[in-house]
């Protein structure tokens, strides 16, 4: 078993607590994992990327080859795009569809859609407005979490583990908040 | 027994504290920040009273972790690459005055510059130094190498030199503990001047350094960090430095026909070094960061035999990375895709509400009439200024350059000479440099911009927190020519008035722009909730 999965998104906006939750899954299903982070300068609003590698075997690399990944897993859809180069032929691109503007030469909403469903396979879902829906809005990175649960090999229950422990000392509310924006996710993805 | 995972950073921190560690000093920056972070949030390491504070600069670090090693106890002391520049004097020196209790100088290198002014290779400092180092290629070598480090340390009475880089620091992978190792005692070093540098007793300690060498050659040739896997294949060797050899095994497997030499500890194991030489038609170093070893083995009249980053079959600059390793193996390219050419590149920036952006608007319009190229800056967020829409700053050269270089531009006549620098950054380096400011009453505005924390690193606590105007005037700053100011927008108006006022003052003025970071802001809103 090898997932190579790269996370995207924009510094901030919560791909960190993604890679926790399904490294914990990983590491208690018994497997080996390697996650890079970006800390630093790039964290100030730039774009930023998590290489999560898990596997059964040992892991050599902390970064995933270029044409390797699995799985691509974005917060955000350009930043998802950026990352097309990893994904290997079979794999899959998992995006939020909102987007996230914070440079004066953003490309046009429409065309990068395209580009979006040009993507052999993709699964693309609004999880700002179904965090919202859910009445759990700062949730979104969850619900992307649901939506790329499918395509992990991982137990479901083991990614609802992994909130209980990331979240636990927050409180039951946020814990219940972050489950519910995670099943939404996944029935969104499922219903595409 | 259960998998802690750790970043390569925290595994050196969970390695020195199982390893007997009494105190961690450093200054925070990246990538080598999560060290003393680890050490300042682990229950053990509080339970024990373990020293982890931070220090004012990453020289106060290495001197305070000398004086720790006086006193017989183990110590860490972690500093970024470009950090060591700043503690090289004590560093250097180190290697004479030697260690008492085990010195581990833990220096994290920034290849392809993520968060760094450029990419200079620690290990070269090593080797100047005379100083054995180690590498680790992977987060549970971090791990164990402290044990191993402070037990060198402590044989040859000699700090070592743990060198990581960016993407060993920043990532995750389980690691195993091993059993811990209590504290040493207090005690004195049994030689009472060996920490006496007067030439004399200098030139012997020089001498034992010279004298351990070759046993220094023979640890690193007996080191279970470094490895020789035979191969079948001898058509080619390669010797694998660090995170290099990680990148040689993603793409050959186990099943690599060619002979590797995995080196994680230094100085070079000669035996290995000679079998691989003489064994293998061609030599393929991989190294990250400069190629240290490769112009070893080349030699100035360079050998046609080597391979690497000097002659084009690794990319001269940069860091290693699974597709450059391959190209370099010769193995075909594994297909990919295009990036859609829709995609832009999102540069960081200053954060939504970030204080020093109301400064930078500020200084803009008080600056106006003169143009750019006059406010000379430093390290930290504010750096960002330089960038649209701000166009705020023009130099951005070392920890507190910004001061210094105002004042040589002012003696030049230049006007107006402007430095702009944060409060960590300030204490830092910027002090010193203010000194030199007043002593020739150089015609300079000194902003010191304080927002309240060490922000770009993750929210430290800056030393100067609280003393900024104190030490200004007790550096001899004319108290009304040190102007605080807050960095709002309903307040630009006056600021550039105050900066305008103080820009036509001929002497040193320092105008202090005091918000919170908007994080820290954040928080605190938080938890008055």
């Amino acid at each position: 078993m090898k997932k190579d999965i790269i996370l995207a998104g924009v510094g901030g906006q919560g791909i960190l607590s993604i890679a926790a939750i399904i490294g914990y899954a990983a590491m208690e299903a018994g497997l080996n994992l390697k996650q890079a982070e970006v800390h630093g300068m790039s964290q100030r609003g730039g774009d930023v990327q998590s290489h999560l590698r898990i596997s059964d075997k040992e892991i050599f690399s902390d970064l995933i080859p270029q044409g390797g990944a699995d799985l691509i897993i974005s917060v955000e859809p350009m930043e998802a795009l950026r990352y097309v180069p990893y994904l290997n032929a079979d794999g899959w691109m998992i995006t939020n569809t909102t987007t996230f503007i914070n440079i004066p030469n953003y490309p046009a909403i429409d065309a990068l859609m395209q580009d979006v469903n040009a993507v052999a396979h993709k699964v693309a879902v609004n999880a700002d407005e179904i965090a919202k829906e859910v009445g759990s809005p700062r949730s979104m990175n969850m619900v992307i979490l649901g939506a790329a649960s499918s395509y992990l090999d991982i137990p479901y229950n083991m990614l609802e583990d992994g909130i209980k422990f990331q979240f636990g000392r927050k409180g039951e509310a946020i814990v219940q908040a972050n489950l519910k924006a995670m099943q939404a996710g996944r029935d969104a993805a499922k219903a595409i | 027994m259960k998998k802690l995972m750790l970043l390569g950073d925290e595994a050196v921190a969970q390695g020195v504290l199982d390893a007997g560690l009494s105190g961690a000093y450093g200054y925070p920056v990246t990538p080598s920040t999560e060290i003393v972070e680890y050490v300042q949030k682990d229950r053990e390491a509080i339970e024990r009273n373990v020293h982890r504070t931070w220090s004012a600069n990453e020289k106060t670090a290495m001197e305070e972790a000398l004086g720790m090693s006086y006193a017989g106890k183990r110590v860490i002391v972690t500093m970024k690459h470009v950090g060591l520049n700043v503690a090289a004097d004590a560093y250097v020196n180190s290697a004479l005055t030697g260690a008492n209790g085990g010195v581990i100088v833990a220096v994290a290198d920034d290849p392809s510059m993520h968060s760094s002014q450029n990419e200079q290779d620690s290990r070269f400092y090593a080797k100047f130094a005379l100083m054995p180092a180690m590498e680790p290629s992977n987060q549970q070598e971090a791990y164990e190498m402290p044990f191993k480090a402070y037990e060198l340390s402590e044989k040859y009475h000699l700090p070592v030199l743990m060198r990581i880089t960016t993407r060993l620091s920043h990532s995750r992978a389980g690691v195993v503990r091993h059993e811990i190792i209590p504290e040493n005692e207090m005690h004195q070093p049994e030689n009472k001047d060996q920490f006496m540098l007067l030439p004399a007793l200098a030139r012997r300690n020089y001498q034992r350094l010279l004298a351990v060498q070759e046993d220094l050659i023979k640890e690193s040739e007996n080191s279970p960090f470094n490895i020789y896997k035979e191969g079948t294949d001898k058509s080619l060797g390669i010797i694998a430095c660090g995170l290099g050899y990680n990148y040689i095994m993603e793409n050959c497997g186990e099943k690599c026909p060619y002979p590797i030499l995995k080196i994680s500890q230094y100085p070079l194991p000669r035996k290995q070094i000679e079998k691989i030489m003489n064994e293998c038609e061609k030599i393929l170093v991989v190294e990250e960061g400069m190629p240290l070893v490769e112009e070893m083995l080349n030699g100035f009249l360079g050998n046609s035999k080597i391979c690497g980053r000097l002659d084009g079959t690794l990319p001269r600059a940069g860091e290693l990375n699974p597709q450059n390793v391959r190209k370099a193996l010769n193995l075909p390219e594994m297909p990919t895709q295009k990036m859609p050419a829709t995609v832009v590149g999102r540069p960081p920036a200053l954060c939504n509400g970030c204080p020093h952006a109301d400064t930078f608007k500020a200084v803009n319009e008080a600056m106006k009439e003169y143009g750019r190229g006059h406010v000379f800056s430093d390290i930290g967020c504010y750096t960002l200024g330089y960038l649209s829409p701000y166009n705020a700053i023009d130099t951005c050269v070392d920890m507190g350059a910004s001061i210094s270089m105002a004042v040589g531009a002012a003696d030049a006549g230049y006007f107006p000479a402007l430095a702009a620098i944060g409060d960590s950054t300030f204490g830092h380096s910027g002090m010193t440099a203010l000194l030199d400011a007043v002593k020739c009453n150089a015609n300079v505005v000194i902003l010191i911009l304080d927002n309240d924390i060490t922000a770009m690193t993750g929210m430290q606590e800056s030393q100067v927190n609280g003393k900024i105007e104190d030490v200004c005037f007790g550096m001899g700053v004319p108290k009304e020519h040190i102007r605080v100011i807050t960095p709002l927008s309903k307040m630009w108006e006056e600021n550039v008035k105050i900066i305008k006022e103080e820009i036509a003052y001929n002497g040193v003025s320092v105008i202090i722009p005091r918000r919170p970071c908007i994080h820290v802001f954040n928080k605190r809103k938080g938890e008055q909730k």
